[in-house]
């Protein structure tokens, strides 16, 4: 019994302990925890493992570069609430270096990346956000004087893992996008897998749900290496389903209930956005099984009226125009499609009453005319058999 | 049959120009405009047709009631080949006629109600068929019976032709012919019923059972009798001829029986199934199955005598009622006791209207011209 008291005591040390760093409520933390191991698609029971990653408190170093972006993707970053950003950046990770979030500037900031690669060296994790420039030498992204090309090159080289956030770092995304007229992006954009030559896990998006990008740094954390992947280096567990699987508007595709344009009756009643180019059908993403923002589901572009745009998708993002319709990667639907509003047919017209009564007393006193006349005839040959059987009966009797 | 004689058929003759084939004209030519705008604007261009009933009277009209109508050619044939009634044999060509004609024009009516009748070649394309479809068995069975009767009729072209050498060639093939022209029309006939089967609960029970192949069978039979019995009055009338009474009234006793085995079948499958009962609820339904019965029963009462088959005005109006009937049967089933769900509603447009009126004008105007051109009709003898 005491044993078991300890280990009892011991438990809850850690998790007031845990409480305490990171300000969350025991509860919340255990949620948390059990959240990415869901979103992961963990065992069940894989969330002690997590919690216990967590409460750890390893703290790997992150150093976090930001080349051709928006920052769309830390924005998002910013917007996670489970647990917020500042409790991750602060307790969960070491976030070494991150241009818009460290107080350092100038060259005290790259000091403080080199300090943090040399202090941690092969056990940082490398997170890129944007695309990098390739043409004319990467001419076009410079930090501290170094191109993008340099310093993606030099951080990789002894970083124990890469994470590519965002489409841009994932494979060039907006800025990689070639115009009709010319053969490259004016800046020759690509991403980091292309750049170092290797793969790195990517988690394309824009912005990435925040939960996908996290899930994947608790998964290191808890297991010492990064999730499955798939060929464009996509965790599986979050980019191995179509959109389109999964979607809540699914039911309307496959009942052939299509908004035909922005604001009609379909389009009201959250009917299929297919027809208004939705890239669901194309995009390999989970953005219609996890919201965003941590404002409940339906919170995404489908969810809210919006086509997908296919932004997880190379090729798809980007590339082809919003409102072309998605190719259909599994069934495809026929040519033509039900209307929503189905006609009931009309009740008869007068010409067609009309026509119909017409055809009908036609054909009825053609009838009775046709059979008086026949009865006429009969009944006029009836009389002359009789006549003729009367003359003979009378000619035999005269006989 | 050799030991039948009977008057070789001859050509009528006569003037083609008169006020039947006049007005013949005019409502084919209508049809033809109509069907012009048809076949380049769709179907919800002319009809009344929409999802909750997707076909109208093109197909219950034309070519269900239409079939039905052309079975005079069938139901003689096996009459005379079958049961070897070689006495029935002069009524042959002039009932092949009528179906010849109902059936092809059948079949082309087919393809104006498809949406989209390009696709049509489909049906047959080995890749393509289904052959566990009820539509398949029936659209396969009436394609064949069409170019099987065409075979069949085909004598009479080269009669008048005057290839008697190619005619005796075929006479030689012309028991298996027959025995097809037999079978097909009992197969798709019958599917014709299956077609409703299929449909379940969308028809009336008033007019849904699985014996329904069964009474489609048995009313496509009678009808055919009904309407040789209504062809001959009718084209001894207009051509001014004596009736076939010799051949008609016992004809007319042949039909009765049919009729008889049918309305045990109806009315015992209606007691059994329990559905008789629907009959009494007031309803538009029930109004028309009273119709119905009524034409099915009438002609029991009417030439139910053997004195009153004798005369032809009685023989006539029961052929007629008894078409009625038929094709009653057809219409409750297929529009009027059919019902795919709440809020559809259909009546057949002016336009589906003469077209109908249209394609029943060629058949008219195809029948008067082959029977004043071409040996269909026995030769009337001098003496009368």
């Amino acid at each position: 019994m005491g044993d078991m008291n300890e280990i009892f005591e011991t438990g809850r040390k850690t998790l007031q302990e845990v409480e305490q760093r990171l300000e969350m409520p025991r509860r919340e933390f255990l949620q948390f925890c059990a959240t990415l191991a869901v979103t992961m698609g963990l065992p069940s029971g894989a969330e002690a493992a997590v919690a216990k990653a967590i409460e750890a408190a390893k703290r790997p170093s992150v150093i976090w570069l930001h080349f051709q972006e928006c920052t769309g993707c830390s924005e998002s970053l910013l917007r996670a609430e489970h647990p917020t950003l500042e409790k991750l950046i602060l307790d969960v990770i070491s976030l070494d270096y991150h241009e818009t979030l460290m107080a350092a500037a100038g060259h005290q900031a790259e000091a403080a990346r080199k300090a943090a690669m040399k202090a941690n060296k092969g056990k940082y994790v490398l997170v890129v956000e944007g695309a990098i420039p390739t043409k004319e030498k990467g001419i076009y992204c410079k930090i501290g004087g170094q191109t993008a090309i340099d310093m993606v090159k030099e951080c990789a080289a002894d970083a124990a893992a890469v994470i590519a956030i965002g489409s841009c770092a994932s494979w060039g995304g907006m800025p990689s996008t070639i115009s009709p007229l010319s053969d490259s992006s004016p800046t020759g954009s690509a991403g980091v897998a292309e750049v170092l030559g290797k793969p790195v896990v990517t988690i394309p998006g824009c912005p990435p749900n925040p939960y996908n990008f996290l899930a994947t740094v608790v998964h290191f954390l808890t297991f010492g290496k990064l999730p499955e992947v798939d060929k464009l280096g996509r965790p599986k567990f979050a980019y191995s389903r179509l959109i389109h699987e999964n979607c809540e508007r699914r039911a309307h595709f496959d009942a052939g209930r299509f908004a035909m344009e922005f604001g009609d009756a379909g389009h009201r009643q959250g009917y299929c956005l297919y027809k208004l180019g939705c890239k669901g059908p194309e995009t390999y993403a989970n953005c219609s099984t996890l919201g965003f923002g941590d404002a409940g589901e339906n919170n995404w572009p489908v969810g809210c009226g919006h086509p997908c745009i296919g932004c997880t998708e190379k090729g798809v993002g980007f590339q082809k125009p919003i409102h072309q319709v998605a190719k259909m990667l599994n069934v495809t639907p026929p040519l033509q499609y039900p209307r929503i509003v189905e006609e009931q047919g009309k009740a008869a017209s007068f010409a067609s009453a009309a026509a119909v009564a017409a055809v009908a007393g036609a054909a009825a006193g053609a009838a009775i005319m046709l059979t008086r006349n026949l009865g006429l005839s009969h009944a006029a040959e009836e009389a002359e058999r009789a006549n003729d059987a009367g003359k003979l009966s009378a000619d035999k009797a005269g006989v | 049959m050799a030991n039948h004689q009977h008057a070789a058929p001859a050509p009528v003759g006569g003037s083609l120009v008169n006020i039947v084939t006049l007005s013949c004209g005019v409502l084919i030519a209508l049809m033809a405009a109509i069907l012009m705008v048809r076949f380049l604007f769709g179907l919800g261009a002319v009809t009344g047709l929409n999802d909750g009933y997707p076909w109208g009277i093109w197909v219950v009209v034309d070519v269900i009631i239409g079939s039905a109508f052309a079975c005079g050619g069938f139901s003689v044939a096996m009459l005379v080949y079958i049961f070897n009634k070689g006495e029935y044999h002069p009524l042959v060509r002039p009932a092949l006629l009528a179906s010849l004609f109902g059936y092809t024009l059948a079949g082309a009516g087919v393809i104006f109600d498809l949406g989209r009748w390009w696709n049509v070649w489909n049906m047959f394309w080995p890749g393509s068929i289904n052959p566990n479809s009820v539509m398949f068995e029936v659209a396969v069975c009436i394609t064949l019976y069409i170019m099987v009767m065409w075979i069949e009729f085909s004598p009479t072209f080269l009669e008048a032709m005057g290839k008697t050498d190619a005619k005796k060639k075929l006479g030689k093939a012309m028991f298996f012919i027959i025995a097809l022209g037999t079978v097909l029309p009992m197969m798709h006939q019958s599917s014709l019923g299956t077609l409703l089967v299929v449909m379940g609960v969308q028809i009336h029970p008033l007019w849904q059972t699985p014996i329904l192949p069964l009474l489609y069978l048995l009313t496509a039979i009678t009808m055919g009798y009904a309407v040789v019995l209504f062809e001959s009055c009718l084209a001894s009338s207009a051509y001014r001829r004596k009736i076939e009474m010799h051949m008609l009234t016992p004809l007319a006793k042949v039909m009765l029986g049919f009729l008889a085995v049918y309305l045990v079948v109806r009315l015992g499958d209606l007691l059994v199934r329990g559905a008789l009962f629907k009959a009494f609820v007031p309803s538009v339904e029930a109004l028309m199955f009273w119709l119905e019965l009524a034409c099915f029963i009438a002609p029991l009462i009417l030439i139910g005598a053997e004195t009153n088959r004798r005369n032809p005005a009685k023989l006539f109006l029961a052929g007629v009622l008894l078409m009625l009937g038929g094709a009653l049967l057809r219409l409750n089933g297929f529009l009027i006791g059919y019902e795919t769900g709440d809020g559809f509603t259909y009546f057949p447009t002016l336009a589906e209207v003469l077209v109908t009126a249209g394609m029943f004008a060629i058949e008219v105007l195809g029948y008067i011209i082959i029977t004043r051109r071409f040996p269909v009709l026995p030769r009337e003898e001098a003496t009368h």
